[in-house]
């Protein structure tokens, strides 16, 4: 991007336009590794299904943190209280998401349907 | 360090941008707080897809009906076109003219239709298969929470298509900035839903 810029014959590109392009490729460099990896395991099969499912799940989690980090720029010296609102709405998931499926799973248990395959 | 203090999620504009950089404030923070409820929906969805995963009433199951690489694809294109949109950010950011700008989002707009047609290929595939919502309850739920993401991302298609002409109308004046910016968010929020359905629905039904 900084060299297209100047072959454009403006001015070069600031020290914070190059950090902020920067702040991109990392951020697509490490989603992309956080992608291939869980595609690649779950493909291959390379490791048994319990620690699969685990791994597939830390992936997911650290991949997101990567998006909300590089992508839409969240960090902890936000001004506004956009961090405190994506943990409380975390907060709110957890309780929403573990909660419905534990009674779900529970209630499936009680009467008596086939656990997952 | 001349940094300008960060105002709301997503690129900031700056104090080059004078007027539109304070005015984005409320507007993002605004934005922001429906993505968060748009959050809490997908997290219910999610919930009823878990619990229905057993529920499959001898129809065909996720082994039956995946095709990871098909998800992959889909995956790359959506993530392609986040970065894409980060560009046209920094084109907007940074006053690269609205022509490179236009390039950006049309790139990104691309992928975005390219995502929707391997999306709806693969429900097709399914449909083939027998894997008709009407089949069973896991059925229902999965054709509840992924093309409810599909949606979403027609529906940033359509405000991308809207944005552009937008820009060819008016110019980058503060309203169509401000739009951008949301669609940005929009954009990457979407992204980061798509991480848990492909993890969630894809990845740990196939494993």
């Amino acid at each position: 991007m900084a060299q297209v810029h100047e072959a454009d014959g403006q001015t070069e590109p600031s020290e914070e336009e190059r950090r902020d392009f920067r702040s991109y490729v990392r951020g697509i460099g490490l989603a992309l590794l956080l992608t291939l990896v869980p595609f690649a395991l779950v493909r291959w099969a390379w490791i048994p299904r319990f620690p699969l499912l685990i791994a597939i799940g830390v992936f997911a989690l650290v991949q997101m943190i990567v998006h909300f980090r590089f992508f839409l720029h969240i960090g902890f010296r936000q001004k506004r209280e956009d961090l405190q609102l994506i943990l409380f709405s975390t907060l709110l998931l957890i309780i929403l998401v573990g909660g419905t499926i534990w009674i779900m799973g529970s209630l499936a248990l009680r009467m008596a349907m086939p656990p997952q395959p | 360090m001349s940094q300008d203090t960060i105002k709301h999620p997503g690129l900031n504009l700056g104090c080059a941008h004078g007027g539109d950089h304070d005015a984005a404030e409320r507007v993002m923070f605004g934005f922001w707080l429906f993505l968060m409820s748009d959050a809490v929906l997908f997290g219910m969805v999610f919930s009823t897809y878990v619990a229905s995963l057993s529920a499959t009433a001898g129809g065909p199951g996720p082994r039956d009906l995946y095709n990871i690489r098909s998800v992959f694809i889909e995956t790359l294109l959506l993530l392609a076109s986040s970065f894409t949109f980060g560009m046209a950010s920094l084109a907007l950011k940074y006053k690269h003219g609205e022509t490179r700008l236009i390039g950006w989002l049309t790139v990104t707009l691309a992928l975005g239709v390219a995502f929707l047609g391997f999306e709806s290929h693969d429900f097709v595939t399914m449909f083939a298969k027998g894997g008709a919502p009407t089949r069973s309850g896991f059925l229902s739920a999965f054709f509840d929470l992924v093309p409810l993401h599909g949606l979403h991302v027609t529906g940033g298609c359509i405000w991308l298509v809207c944005l552009v002409g937008q820009i060819a109308r008016y110019g980058l004046d503060t309203r169509v900035k401000l739009g951008i910016m949301r669609l940005a968010l929009f954009w990457h929020f979407l992204d980061i839903v798509w991480i848990a359905i492909f993890s969630v629905v894809y990845l740990a039904g196939l494993a």
